[in-house]
């Protein structure tokens, strides 16, 4: 048998608005942005993507499920993801309610605010994933089995906390200089855990539709479902699994319909569906399709970002490792506050995205276009930043004093 | 290939950049293999192994703005009329004698490309062009309207450049900020038109050496946390400065401990004490007054944060050497200079707020200090004049080509 493993990640984070200096201290809404166009406007971004791609795609997996009923795959949302949509699309939410209501959409467990709390507070990070839980509990009425961390941040570290914690299965970049001759089409066992199951990224055939697709400059141009499939099939003489990660928002919002991209999918799902051969897993079903083959250790951390499958589009220079203390160091005083709204402003700013706006890599090869952010530079969006942490430090005082 | 080359100063007889970056061009292009003559409108005493420099005139070097030194506002219709014979000469007077120096030159050379650096040598360049039919090609350092600010400056002097960007083969512009100021306000067609960034030449090794002697009171404030933020330059209204005084105390409301130094002289000078005075920060506010040498790059040693705070700047070749002496930079969108750098700050001349904010994260936060800091100092060093050389000797071939097709 030869297994299609989709999985899509939702994720928006809140911005933060072109916030002053001058506003410390008196203004304490960091988000809303109150210039419709301005590119820190989260609403206005938030519906812009859903028109293009949650709402097309939703659709479109109902389509496929209802059409198919072999296919299966695997979603997940961040909490503020959820939030937003709450706010400004509640339809999505009702949407995906009855995806998961087929029982063959699987929700995989996340850090509630997309953050990097892993790598700075052990604490915070265990109320993020509880957070999270909690959340698909009371809009999904989910228990995930399978946990993702932030960017695929993956190290052995966290494996061993995942298998601590319960989960049955973990997510990472399938990297080459990690496997080596192993492919990422195997169950595997991350190193030193009992119960816990490792699947890998197959990025060169996720990428192929996620960063590929509509690139006319790619010899491959155009992907026909036909060529794919091929791929497909070949990449199982290797194993049994195609491990198919990648953004929601690949569908639509990255790669515009007019490219033919979601005709691309429904077709894939149709015409894979139709084999003896083929079906279609979820992640934990993945997890038990076979017994783990071997083994894998990460000492140092994996993503599923940049040639460099790093952290250094979020923590690669001061500025970003600033911004992180500042942020984390008042973790402390905000929760002893029991100030409910300042909890939530501060847990907002620990979204990874805020950081990965003062990214500088792209000044090396000077391709500026690189890396997207709402900012005129990774300078003010710094700036915005730290205002930020300043205006929560004179509301953690004010909070002091009044005791 | 033969250039003659329009020039109106040479290091060291230059009072501005124009100078330099004709040097600096010049050189570059030789090493590509240009053959080049230099006219300069003085009694030259120049001697370079890369190019030829000619004489046009027996006035004494730094003369050559009219016995004074450049200034726009000081080229009126009386200037004009004035007669060599009263002893007093005027820019237009020496205007006259470089035009016929050139129609003296053109009787027995042939240059291939005339390349003529802004509206003082224009008139000789639309003269060879239309007389002789050489390539004719104009190179903007800036124009009139950045040097005369909100007024447009002086309307003969906007006829000269008009002219001569009208009948110039082809422009060369030293950012896209010049060549949106040469479409828009001249109506040129957008395709004439090449940017060409000013490169930036490391200072030789010389024997400059910081040794905290010329600001001892600077130094004192330093060691007590105080941040050094320095401007460079005119005092005109194009600079912006007026904005930037009441930038530097919206900051220092916040953050008490920056002092701001003003150094340069010019016509807004009084204004700009009165309003340090008015806002309450003259405490915080140094004028050094019109300084060169030693003392200048003391200025850019001691500073910490350095402003360009210009309304308009054609290019803005100050920052690059405050940078140099390891400033972290902030430059208004409206700088040339900002356009081809990523490790700076840049915000609109008028947005005080965005400018004083970024004074304060900079100050506050040694993290974003130092990667500005340190960033620009490998973006600089890649703008070079090798780079300019090349886009001209583009631009040679582009206008000859043209020439042979029409003759």
């Amino acid at each position: 048998m030869k297994s299609l493993v989709l999985y899509l990640h939702m994720h928006q984070p809140y911005r933060v608005k072109h916030y002053s200096i001058f506003a410390v201290g008196h203004d304490h809404d960091y988000w809303t942005d109150k210039d419709w166009y301005s590119g820190t406007n989260n609403e206005r971004i938030f519906k812009k993507v859903a028109d293009k791609s949650y709402r097309p795609m939703l659709e479109l997996l109902g389509k496929c499920l209802e059409a198919n009923p072999g296919f299966k795959f695997s979603l997940s949302l961040t909490g503020v993801f959820l939030e937003q949509a709450a706010e400004w699309a509640p339809d999505i939410i009702k949407s995906i309610r009855n995806l998961v209501q087929t029982g063959r959409v699987e929700i995989v467990a996340e850090t509630y605010h997309h953050s990097l709390a892993f790598f700075y507070n052990r604490a915070e990070f265990e109320d993020e994933v509880a957070q999270h839980q909690a959340k698909l509990r009371e809009l999904f009425g989910y228990e995930s089995r399978v946990f993702r961390n932030t960017e695929f941040a993956y190290n052995d570290d966290l494996a061993h906390w995942a298998d601590d914690y319960g989960f049955h299965g973990i997510l990472a970049e399938g990297w080459d200089k990690i496997l080596g001759d192993r492919k990422t089409n195997h169950v595997y066992r991350p190193d030193g855990c009992h119960d816990l199951r490792l699947l890998l990224k197959n990025y060169q055939l996720s990428d192929d539709i996620a960063f590929r697709f509509a690139d006319k400059r790619w010899h491959e141009w155009p992907l026909t479902v036909e060529k794919y499939q091929t791929w497909l099939d070949d990449a199982c003489a290797d194993g049994p699994l195609v491990n198919l990660f990648m953004d929601f928002e690949t569908f639509g919002e990255n790669i515009w319909a007019d490219t033919g991209i979601f005709k691309f999918f429904e077709s894939l799902v149709t015409q894979w569906g139709r084999s003896e051969e083929h079906n279609f897993l979820t992640v934990s079903e993945a997890c038990d399709s076979e017994a783990p083959q071997g083994e894998i250790s990460m000492p140092w951390t994996v993503t599923w970002a940049d040639e460099e499958r790093d952290l250094s589009a979020w923590l690669g220079n001061a500025m970003q490792h600033e911004a992180m203390a500042a942020v984390y160091e008042l973790r402390e005083d905000v929760l002893a506050s029991q100030d409910a709204d300042l909890i939530a402003d501060w847990r907002r700013l620990l979204t990874s995205d805020h950081v990965y706006y003062m990214c500088t890599k792209y000044f090396q090869d000077g391709d500026v276009h690189a890396y997207f952010s709402p900012y005129d530079s990774p300078f003010d969006a710094f700036s915005c930043f730290m205002n930020c942490i300043r205006d929560i430090r004179t509301r953690i005082d004010a909070l002091k004093t009044k005791e | 290939m033969k250039i003659l080359m329009l020039g109106w100063e040479l290091p060291p007889h230059n009072s501005g950049g124009l100078g330099v970056a004709c040097l600096s061009l010049s050189k570059a292009l030789a090493k590509l293999g240009a053959d080049i003559d230099f006219v300069v409108p003085y009694e030259s005493d120049h001697h370079f192994d890369f190019m030829k420099v000619l004489s046009a005139t027996h006035v004494a070097p730094l003369h050559q703005y009219g016995g004074s030194a450049y200034d726009s506002d000081n080229i009126d219709e009386k200037r004009f009329a004035s007669d060599r014979d009263d002893g007093v000469f005027s820019i237009r007077d020496v205007q006259r004698d470089y035009c016929r120096f050139i129609e003296q030159y053109l009787m027995s050379h042939r240059p291939d490309v005339i390349h003529a650096h802004d509206w003082l040598t224009y008139e000789a360049g639309i003269l060879a062009k239309k007389n002789f039919g050489i390539p004719f090609v104009a190179h903007v350092h800036a124009t009139e309207f950045d040097r005369g600010g909100a007024s447009g400056g002086n309307p003969l002097i906007r006829q000269i450049e008009y002219e001569g960007l009208v009948w110039a083969d082809k422009i060369v512009a030293v950012s896209q900020a010049t060549k949106d100021i040469i479409v828009e306000k001249y109506g040129i067609p957008a395709d004439k038109i090449d940017v060409a960034y000013n490169g930036f030449a490391l200072p030789k090794d010389d024997d400059y050496r910081y040794d905290g002697s010329s600001y001892q009171y600077l130094e004192g404030l330093k060691k007590q946390g105080y941040t050094i933020v320095s401007t460079v330059g005119r005092f005109t209204l194009q600079k912006g400065l007026m904005h930037m005084m009441r930038a530097a105390a919206r900051a220092l409301s916040v953050h008490p401990k920056m002092v701001f130094l003003f150094a340069g002289d010019g016509e807004e000078r009084d204004e700009l004490m009165r309003a340090s005075a008015e806002l309450g920060i003259s405490r915080n506010v140094v004028f050094t007054g019109f300084i060169r040498g030693k003392q200048l790059r003391d200025i850019y040693s001691i500073s910490d944060i350095f402003v360009m705070s210009s309304v308009s700047e054609p290019f803005g070749l100050t920052a690059l050497e405050a940078a140099h002496h390891g400033n972290a930079l902030i430059i208004t969108k409206q700088s040339g200079v900002g356009e081809v750098l990523h490790s700076i700050v840049r915000y609109d001349f008028w947005d005080e707020d965005k400018l004083a904010d970024a004074l304060v994260n900079i100050a506050e936060s040694p993290a974003l200090t130092n990667i500005l800091r340190d960033g620009i100092k490998h973006e600089y060093t890649r703008i070079s004049w090798d780079d300019v050389a090349e886009k001209c000797i583009q631009v040679y071939d582009e206008v000859s080509k043209h020439k042979r097709n029409r003759f």
